[in-house]
């Protein structure tokens, strides 16, 4: 899984049949500093989160693991909110200068 | 499989209902040699793996499996804890 920021969402009527009832939304990769990474995705949310939530995606064939993308078109699915990240290695956190 | 290290916990209240038993930990792939490759990652822990060791996990469709559970939207799983590794010293 990786960790994401939520950044808008999508809006679709014409898609696959299979999707009709998704929420997408827009997820920004970010790093352990919460700062923002280049790439994005568009994952089907599966917790009920907002816009400028953290939370976990998990992609590929795992994102058809829930009730609802069970069988269907999807890659990607947000399957925690975050509350609180936890870099507890000390050694992990002198070598990469972590805050 | 690949090799890990354990750097800290996700807390995660809220989350897909089949996973709500498990622990979320961050993991930053290894090489046999302790070399860091990569980003880290988030994996479930289904062998009661905490910071600062040395682990193996699974990652795509498979890390369902170990889960006790017949859904889950989990693409990472450490499935081990390792206690020694030996490399050959031609390889």
């Amino acid at each position: 899984m990786f960790l994401g920021r939520v950044i808008g969402n999508v809006w679709s009527t014409k898609k696959d049949e299979n999707l009709v009832g998704a929420k997408f939304l827009i997820v920004r990769q970010i790093d352990l500093e919460m700062k923002d990474k280049d790439n994005f995705v568009v994952a089907v949310d599966s917790v009920g989160a907002g816009e400028g939530e953290v939370v976990l995606v998990a992609t590929g064939s795992s994102s058809r693991q829930t009730n609802f993308t069970k069988d269907k078109p999807v890659d990607a699915v947000i399957m925690a909110i975050v509350d609180k990240l936890d870099i507890s290695l000390k050694e992990y956190i002198e070598e990469h200068r972590l805050s | 499989m690949f090799l890990g290290k354990v750097i800290g916990n996700v807390w995660a209240t809220q989350k897909y209902e089949t996973l709500n038993s498990f622990k979320l930990l961050f993991v930053q792939p290894i090489n046999g040699e302790n070399q860091e490759l990569g980003e880290p990652i988030i994996a479930v822990d289904t062998v009661g793996a905490g910071p600062g060791e040395k682990i193996f996990y699974i990652t795509a469709s498979e890390a369902v499996i170990p889960l006790p559970v017949d859904m889950a939207p989990v693409d990472a799983s450490i499935v081990g804890i390792v206690d020694t590794i030996n490399l050959s010293a031609d390889r």
